[in-house]
């Protein structure tokens, strides 16, 4: 809650009374004056010039030894706001919904697909998310789950699409849910949405990006042109295709599947990630950038640290106009604009351009002798000092913990 | 380059594509739209799936589209340097589907190459999905590229986010879409793509019954996502309006030994599991 400041009238009429019985206990701690033992009033001119905290939240110094200040501020008494529940005891229909979990937790594309489901169930439907494996999620409530259906099992883990299907194919038969709800997104959701409307036989309506009544419009073609048709059964909706809930508590009460799901053998094997070569990883998509500017000045340290790092090279175009590095690994505003989750500068000091070329990066890290420099301000992490000491230190830390893990997995 | 990793993108092997030419595959094209003039051409993402192709079966690839065969864009797959297209000939707004399932289900084809999406009509993707179900064949997404096929069962590199791959082992016959991971389309010659034949085939057309019920229009831009300010009171609202909108700068390591400094940074990219 605020942090308002909030006067004791009572309690400073008491402070000013003497004759009050609480009166004592009203002043402040610090007591100012007093009677020394010869007779003598003696002063605390420390505790006077302290001051006290004011009404207003101001401090204030009284010299006339009559202080009015009671003790401390008042401010009201935080509450945590509780969102109101929503309770839906006998669903009329369900709307399914089967979030991504990035990382086992909701992304904002599956928070915009629950509030869209949320609004089309509106007060007699629920909406129940399918998730498969662990999660690591725990505000569902707030999400706007009203029923939550776990699927587990050895054939659900890692890359099993054609199992995953089978078992919202087993939901589908059990629920018959109103609609169904998917995100368009390249990381598993399209692709199971459309598995999904194939295995079902419905049409689904595709990057959908708005839902008004009964009519979705979605992109279609190369984006050029919008399709807006009836609403469909199966929708794969694009980000932000509706606002995510943010007024409601929900249940998120736990659903078991009746009966078993069947299981067939699948035609595809998943064997598992393979290891890339950041250096051949698109610029423009990788995950993982070190990125180094004027300030580097031992380029072969520099290669050394993204090979140890495993980090996708980058450079500030003085690197590449000086040519320590090539054109193509230019980031900015007349390079590439990239999208890493972590960019860590070495020696760039921030130009507008470059930083134009990081907009959409998540965490910033820069390494630079310079405190004051623009890089520093957009960074997350700034460590002050040399390049070249910091860069060693690091490939000696990181050489460490690879050996760590592998003497762990010995 | 680097010894260590297992390079997984193609085009980087010496002497790739001398291998697996016995493999009958079929890539279906489309006629695409340029994104900006909006005239036909070859569709970025088919060009890609003949591209693998090439590299994969080399003359022995067949081209397959159902729409007109009088289409000028075709020419650019054949410029790619293939003699031959096959077209099922229907008009715009008819149903592809059942014709290529009828088409490929007679055929001895091993894997069916296509885009992830149309770049014109609807383009909801939905094209080699239901081709796999209805053919009952298996079906990978994101194809990068394909190591190699034994025994009737293909080991391929599946294009994820972010430039990973992932290993999967997949049973031919099936159907394997392309995105913008797998090999950039080689340039398409005037020559060939003049000599090329394209073959038409007198096909039965089955219409499409979206078009009736859904309507197509210029795309509108999406609307901006609003700052929504849930104050109660005034003091928030004028808490939220005055509010700096970034976060006043991170953490700033001044006078630190260079190990403190490294170990800094290694401990936010630890969390941030970026080290692999």
């Amino acid at each position: 809650m605020s942090d308002i400041i909030r006067r004791d009238p009572r309690a400073e009429w008491i402070a000013r009374n003497r004759l009050h019985p609480l009166h004592a206990a009203m002043q402040s701690q610090n007591q100012t004056s007093w009677m020394g033992p010869n007779g003598i009033i003696r002063k605390n001119p420390h505790a006077i010039a302290a001051g006290f905290i004011g009404p207003a939240g101001l401090k204030r110094i009284d010299r006339s030894g009559a202080q009015q200040g009671t003790a401390g501020k008042r401010s009201s008494a935080s509450v945590e706001v509780q969102l109101s529940l929503h309770v839906v005891e006998q669903p009329a229909f369900h709307i399914c919904v089967v979030p991504d979990m990035v990382g086992g937790r909701l992304s904002s594309h599956d928070k915009d697909l629950l509030g869209l489901a949320r609004k089309l169930a509106g007060e007699s439907g629920a909406v129940l998310a399918v998730l498969f494996g662990e999660d690591k999620e725990n505000a569902f409530d707030t999400a706007g789950v009203d029923r939550l259906l776990r699927i587990a099992g050895d054939a659900f883990d890692g890359y099993a699409p054609e199992a995953r299907v089978l078992a919202l194919s087993a939901v589908e038969s059990q629920l018959a849910p109103r609609y169904w709800l998917l995100p368009d997104s390249r990381t598993g959701g399209g692709e199971l949405g459309r598995r999904l409307a194939a295995k079902l036989g419905e049409r689904p309506a595709t990057r959908v990006w708005q839902v008004a009544g009964e009519q979705a419009i979605g992109r279609a073609g190369s984006g050029q042109q919008d399709i807006q048709r009836a609403l469909p059964r199966l929708i794969l909706a694009a980000a932000e295709c509706a606002e995510p809930v943010s007024e409601t508590r929900h249940e998120a009460r736990t659903l078991e599947l009746g009966e078993r799901i069947a299981h067939s053998l699948s035609r595809i094997e998943d064997l598992g990630p393979v290891a890339v070569d950041p250096a051949q990883i698109p610029m423009a998509e990788a995950e993982f950038i070190l990125s180094g500017g004027n300030g580097v000045k031992d380029w072969k340290l520099f290669h050394q640290a993204a090979i140890a790092l495993g980090a996708t090279e980058g450079a500030s175009r003085v690197a590449v106009d000086d040519g320590f590095m090539p054109r193509n690994r230019q980031v900015g505003a007349t390079g590439t604009w990239v999208t890493a989750r972590v960019y860590l500068a070495v020696g760039i000091s921030g130009a507008i351009q470059h930083l134009q070329g990081i907009g959409a990066c998540d965490k910033v890290v820069a390494i630079n002798m310079d405190p004051g420099c623009d890089m520093i301000k957009r960074a997350d992490l700034s460590v002050i000092g040399d390049s070249a000491a910091i860069l060693n230190a690091l490939i000696e830390r990181v050489a460490a913990w690879r050996q760590e893990g592998k003497r762990d997995a010995a | 380059m680097k010894s260590g990793f297992t390079t997984s993108f193609p085009g980087l092997h010496p002497g790739y594509g001398d291998t697996m030419t016995d493999l009958n595959i079929v890539a279906l094209v489309s006629v695409g739209a340029h994104p900006t003039s909006g005239r036909p051409r070859r569709a970025e993402q088919d060009a890609r799936a003949v591209e693998l192709g090439l590299r994969l079966a080399g003359q022995n690839l067949q081209l397959l589209h159902a729409g007109d065969p009088q289409a000028e864009a075709l020419r650019g797959y054949l410029g790619m340097g293939l003699e031959q297209l096959d077209v099922l000939e229907q008009p715009e707004g008819a149903d592809a589907l059942p014709l290529l399932v009828d088409y490929l289900q007679g055929s001895r084809t091993q894997l069916v190459l296509t885009g992830s999406q149309a770049e014109t009509g609807e383009g909801s993707g939905m094209l080699p999905f239901l081709l796999a179900e209805r053919l009952g064949w298996p079906m990978v997404v994101g194809l990068a590229e394909v190591e190699k096929v034994e025994n009737g069962v293909a080991q391929v590199l599946q294009a994820l986010p972010r430039g990973q791959r992932r290993r999967l082992k997949v049973r031919l016959p099936c159907v394997a879409s392309v995105d913008n991971a797998a090999p950039v389309a080689r340039q398409s010659a005037f020559g060939p793509a003049r000599r090329g034949q394209i073959e038409a085939h007198e096909v039965t057309v089955v219409g499409d019954s979206l078009l009736a019920e859904a309507s197509l229009q210029p795309a509108k831009p999406r609307p901006k996502r609003l700052k929504v300010i849930k104050a109660k009171t005034g003091a928030e609202r004028m808490k939220a309006a005055t509010a700096r909108a970034s976060g006043g700068g991170g953490q700033v390591l001044k006078d630190v030994s260079p190990q403190e400094g490294a170990e800094a940074i290694f401990k936010l990219l630890i969390e941030e599991g970026v080290l692999r």
